[in-house]
């Protein structure tokens, strides 16, 4: 017998999880579909992490509207979630007096998208406010709104509420095609069998439009992956305390330098058109051009501090905006198509899409509303998504009590980010369990230190094996084909041939 | 006349060895910086010998493999032999270092030997 | 196990610098001799390097690592030395507190007389880190295989190509030929080899397998797992040289670009450390900058041979059992002062015997309630009253003196320490 779900959820980056936690609000069955082993693994798991204040979207298009709306929700968002977010402010630095109209520009355009809180300060008080910034700053445009988070945290976090609240998820599960009944979805196939559902949420980041194509959906909409590529910096080396960005140019949002919610600086992103969706392999030219574009803002960073490097695709759309009289062309598609029934449709999510995620899950309650889909809040529904202890960053005295209650927690498996079995225990059975490395990688920082988990690694694979009661071989770095281990030392099987 | 070139690997000092031959005579050694080395390049040039380690299977150990090694050197070429002797066994926990783990391997002479304890799980 | 509040010498990490340094601690006098080690068993990373070639300075012996490191636990299990295994060293003060977590024992606090850190050294990981391409999994430290290999039992890779000449790499090459694994290539960027020249001979030469100076990695193939390296060669300035690049299929990359002290902790401690070695300064006893603060092995710099680590653990764990012998000596001679009834507080808090011999003593307190009516302000040990005066009241706001002297030195000697109580003479 086929599952049947009422509303099904494909993709479960940050989009897809916030949408399913909003969702898990109402009565209904819900369903959230990744074709890959662990949420937040798609552009979620590599961007700047900047929830932007709103000041660069066209005013009008729904992207501005997303951003503004959205960044306003983080502060709640937080308190109920429980993830790193800082509400830093950011600052878009000009170098040199030809730079200093271009901050006016966007003054007046974040005005216009109704952004709080932004200033204008001079050089001297940019020096003051970053030590490290280029001595020929001539001012900034500060954004007080602006803010930092871990991006793969938030992810995680909505998922659990959701999953907390009821949500399925199913993994290495990949959307194929739809179940039509005339012009109504009632359906998915996966390569995992068919699912039924009365609604279907096009979640798909960079896929989103092979999954509206499939449903006769916008022929025209094209996503364009562009890629984006970071250094990271050892935080023991080098720490720069703001968020900040270039002046914009014509081609693009150019090479930040930023701190992160971890203490390490990172720079970056470039942008490069490319063709193939799955290609987050970091380049020569484009690490140089990283490079080079960053000394711009701190001239002192030294490349021998660079711990790690990493790149993400922009789920580019064409998508025109809705609103008379802007003449814009990437927008946000977030809609409920005439054509087909039972389908929300999302396309074009590029930055700031983290930022307006939480708005943008709002968005899709509201359209199903205005569809007339009778939405009734469920009476038991829990909000808060409690935060997991983090040994690392607890007092003497607290770690006294949690190895008491605990004594799990006792033991230290990661020996830079001192993660300990405890909190490697606690992700393996997490309302998401956490089933690769990799997950538990990114959910405890372990692994992410100096040694890069030269020493952790044999040891969380054991952890792994064990609680899953699978052999060690079984166990992969992040699903597909990604194991560590072939054979047992002493099963020698292969003949010798060469 | 026949020249064989080694590095001497008696010490870490690492002397460039010349073992001139006539058949299977040492004829001369040149290169060398003390007696050890000589010795070296004359069995390095008629039969190298080397020690072996390795680990076997080990049944009830806290580990699942005890590392063990030959109590002295074997000829090189029989060493893929030793290493498919230790490779076929297993042993039961507990073992103490030094315990014979197979005598006299393959006929050599030598003894494959615990390089530790290896207490019961 | 119990674990004491105090112990004479603390060694953190059971390698054999560590081991050699707690067995020469308790030769030398120290009583209270204790190790800690994160892992579970003793003998630090000498238990995965199974291949021979150790011991030949201290035993005379060609020893595989397990056998060196057994010799020394076996030596430090029987002369009585406490050992905490599965336990880690959180943080160390300069004051020589350290705080340990494990899952046994629990978060503990334990303070030392002396501390000897022997946390031995890590492996570098930074040379793969600026390689473009994507981050598949099959790239590992040469030492993160060797424990697979070795110790859990598992071949993480039939296919392998080794970038840099360090001896772990080297000796890896051969122990997966042995295995039956095929290594392809060693790649080193510089011109000359960096380990021992006896491990190329023994490890890759025997076997045939190929060692290229001045090439580098120049791009990782593969998106889950390896598939293939991009091998580049390298001029002088190690820019790479166009068209000498050759890709080669390989399932696993081994990093084998060297070994660096591990040092976190000592910093917490406020040991300063060297820039070029990356371990601590020490003097010739292996004393760091922190008074009765010591460290051993390849904490460190890193050694090539384990012998001189060996002997390194013996000069420190004399040096640190010395230092203890005379802390605990000095520590023994101060007896603490308490307050009693109605005192809130006194300074000083301790006071050293033998200094009542040369002076006169004023111990300053205040009071927790006022008592308006005359009182008795009383010093004693358990058992003897050492003096006592009085006031015609005392008042929190202030400070009361009482004063020790000369003539009650031998008295003061009886104590274990002294109380001081205030209190109105009508309850005497
Ligand atoms: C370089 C860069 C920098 C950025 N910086 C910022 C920033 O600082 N701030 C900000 O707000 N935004 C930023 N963004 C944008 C932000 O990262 C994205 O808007 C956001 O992560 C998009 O989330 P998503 O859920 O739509 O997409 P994704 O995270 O890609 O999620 C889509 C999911 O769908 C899954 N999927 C795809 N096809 C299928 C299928 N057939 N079946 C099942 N599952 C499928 C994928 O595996 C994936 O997990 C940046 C983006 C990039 C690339
Ligand atoms: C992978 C690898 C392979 C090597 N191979 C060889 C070789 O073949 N030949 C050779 O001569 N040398 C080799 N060395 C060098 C070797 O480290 C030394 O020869 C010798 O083992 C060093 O002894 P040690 O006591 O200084 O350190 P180690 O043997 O490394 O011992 C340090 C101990 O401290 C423990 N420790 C560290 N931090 C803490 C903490 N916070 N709390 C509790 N415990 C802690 C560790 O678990 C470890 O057991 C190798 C090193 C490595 C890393
Ligand atoms: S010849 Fe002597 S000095 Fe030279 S490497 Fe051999 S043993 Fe050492």
């Amino acid at each position: 017998m086929q599952e049947k779900y009422d509303f099904i959820v494909i993709g479960a980056g940050v989009v897809g999880c916030m949408i399913a936690r909003w969702l898990s609000r109402y009565e209904g069955r819900v369903l959230v579909i990744e074709k890959q082993a662990d949420v937040g693994m798609g552009t979620t798991a590599a961007n700047t992490s900047i929830v932007h204040a709103g000041y660069d979207p066209v005013p009008g298009s729904l992207k501005a509207r997303m951003n503004v709306k959205g960044n306003a929700m983080w502060d709640q968002l937080k308190a109920e979630l429980n993830f790193a977010f800082v509400r830093s402010g950011d600052y878009v630095v000009a170098i040199g007096e030809e730079e200093l109209p271009a901050l006016d520009t966007l003054m007046v355009q974040g005005r216009k998208n109704g952004v709080p809180g932004m200033m204008i300060i001079n050089g001297a008080e940019m020096r003051a406010r970053e030590k490290n910034i280029n001595p020929n700053v001539s001012g900034a445009l500060w954004a007080s709104t602006g803010g930092i988070c871990d991006c793969f945290q938030v992810n995680v976090a909505a998922g659990e509420s959701a999953a907390m609240n009821g949500v399925e998820f199913r993994f290495n599960t990949a959307f194929e095609d739809f179940i039509m009944e005339g012009d109504r979805i009632i359906g998915i196939k996966t390569n995992q069998g068919d699912f039924l559902s009365r609604w279907v949420v096009n979640a798909a980041g960079l896929y989103s439009d092979v999954v509206m194509h499939k449903a006769g959906v916008r022929p025209e909409f094209k996503i364009q992956p562009r890629k984006g590529e970071y250094f990271v910096f050892d935080r023991a080396d080098i720490q720069i305390d703001n968020v900040l960005f270039p002046v914009p140019s014509d081609a693009g949002k150019g090479i930040m330098v930023t701190n992160t919610v971890h203490g390490n600086t990172i720079i970056g992103p470039n942008a490069q058109i490319i063709d193939d969706k799955e290609d987050t392999s970091t380049t020569i030219p484009g690490m140089d051009e990283i490079w080079e574009g960053s000394q711009k803002l701190i001239p002192s960073l030294d490349r021998r501090h660079v711990i790690a490097t990493f790149a993400g695709l922009r789920a580019m759309g064409n998508g025109p905006c809705k609103t008379p009289g802007v003449n814009y062309n990437k927008d946000y598609i977030i809609e409920i198509p005439e054509n087909v029934r039972g389908f929300v449709n999302l396309g074009g999510i590029e930055s700031p899409g983290l930022a307006s995620s939480p708005a943008i899950a709002e968005e899709v309650i509201d359209l199903l509303k205005d569809a007339g889909e009778d939405l009734r809040e469920k009476k038991d529904w829990e909000p808060i998504r409690p935060a997991r202890p983090r040994y690392r960053d607890m007092s003497h005295k607290d770690r006294q009590l949690l190895v008491e209650m605990d004594p799990q927690f006792g033991r230290v498996i990661c020996r830079c980010e001192n993660v300990t079995e405890g909190e490697i225990l606690a992700e393996i059975h997490a309302p998401i369990p956490a089933l690769t490395y990799d997950a538990i990688k990114r959910r405890t920082w372990l692994g992410t230190g100096r040694c890069q988990g030269g020493f952790d690694m044999p040891r969380v694979v054991a952890i792994l094996s064990r609680e899953l009661g699978v052999s060690p071989m079984e166990i992969t770095k992040r699903g597909h084909s990604s194991e560590y281990l072939v054979r047992k030392t002493k099963d020698l099987e292969i003949a010798d041939d060469n | 006349m026949e020249e064989k070139n080694f590095i001497c690997t008696a010490c870490p000092m690492g002397c460039k060895l010349i073992v001139r031959m006539e058949g299977d005579e040492v004829v001369k050694i040149l290169g060398h910086r003390c007696r050890k080395g000589e010795t070296y390049g004359r069995q390095e040039a008629i039969a190298p010998q080397r020690m072996v380690a390795s680990t076997v299977r080990i049944a009830n150990g806290i580990h699942p493999l005890l590392p063990v090694y030959t109590k002295g050197s074997i000829p090189k070429r029989k060493i893929f032999e030793v290493l498919e002797k230790i490779r076929a066994i297993e042993v039961p926990a507990p073992v103490k270092a030094e315990d014979v783990i197979i005598a006299n391997v393959i006929g050599t002479g030598v003894d494959v030997i615990a390089s530790r304890d290896m207490p019961e799980k | 196990m119990i674990i004491k509040k105090q112990y004479d010498v603390v060694v953190i990490g059971a390698g054999p610098g560590g081991l050699a340094a707690a067995i020469e601690a308790k030769k030398g006098g120290a009583d209270d001799v204790l190790v800690i080690e994160r892992d579970v068993e003793l003998g630090g990373i000498l238990l995965q390097c199974i291949h021979n070639g150790f011991g030949l300075q201290t035993f005379k012996e060609d020893l595989p690592g397990p056998e060196y490191a057994q010799r020394y636990i076996n030596e430090a299990k029987s002369l009585g030395i406490s050992f905490l295994m599965d336990t880690m060293v959180m943080d160390v003060t300069s004051q020589r507190k350290l705080y340990l977590s494990s899952r046994d024992f629990g978060y503990v606090e334990v303070d030392a007389h002396a501390i000897v850190l022997a946390m031995g050294c890590r492996e570098r990981t930074r040379a793969q880190v600026r390689l473009p391409g994507y981050r598949p999994n099959g790239v590992f430290t040469a030492g993160t295989a060797q424990r697979w290999v070795n110790v859990e039992g598992y071949m993480p890779g039939e296919k392998f190509v080794i970038l840099g000449s360090g001896d772990i790499g080297m000796i890896m090459a051969r122990r997966l030929t042995f295995e039956g694994a095929h290594v392809e290539r060693v790649l080193e960027i510089q011109s000359y080899l960096s380990g021992l020249s006896r491990n190329y001979v023994q490890c890759l030469e025997d076997w045939g397998i190929p060692l290229q100076l001045n090439h580098t990695i120049k791009k990782i193939i593969g998106k889950n797992r390896v598939e293939a390296i991009e091998s580049v060669a390298v001029d002088e300035k190690w820019n790479f040289i166009p068209g000498t690049e050759e890709i080669i299929p390989c399932d696993t990359l081994l990093l084998s670009v060297g070994l660096i002290p591990e040092n976190e902790l000592s910093k917490k401690a406020g040991v300063a450390l060297d820039p070029v070695t990356g371990g601590p300064f020490v003097d010739e006893h292996f004393q760091t900058n922190v008074p009765g603060i010591f460290a051993a092995g390849n904490v460190v710099h890193v050694y090539d041979l384990v012998d001189w680590v060996s002997l390194a653990g013996v000069e420190a764990g004399r040096s640190a059992a010395e230092f203890a012998l005379a802390e605990k000596e000095r520590s023994a001679r101060y007896i603490p002062l308490v307050p009693g009834k109605n005192v809130r507080y006194i300074v000083p808090h301790k006071l050293d015997k033998k200094a009542l011999e040369k002076g006169d003593i004023s111990l300053q307190m205040r009071v927790t309630k006022p008592i308006e009516e005359d009182v008795w302000l009383e010093v004693h040990g358990e058992k003897n009253s050492i003096v006592r005066r009085s006031e015609r009241y005392v008042r929190p706001g202030e400070m009361v003196t009482i004063v020790l002297k000369p003539r009650m030195a031998a008295e003061v000697e009886k104590a274990g320490r002294l109380t001081v109580d205030i209190y109105p003479k009508s309850e005497a």
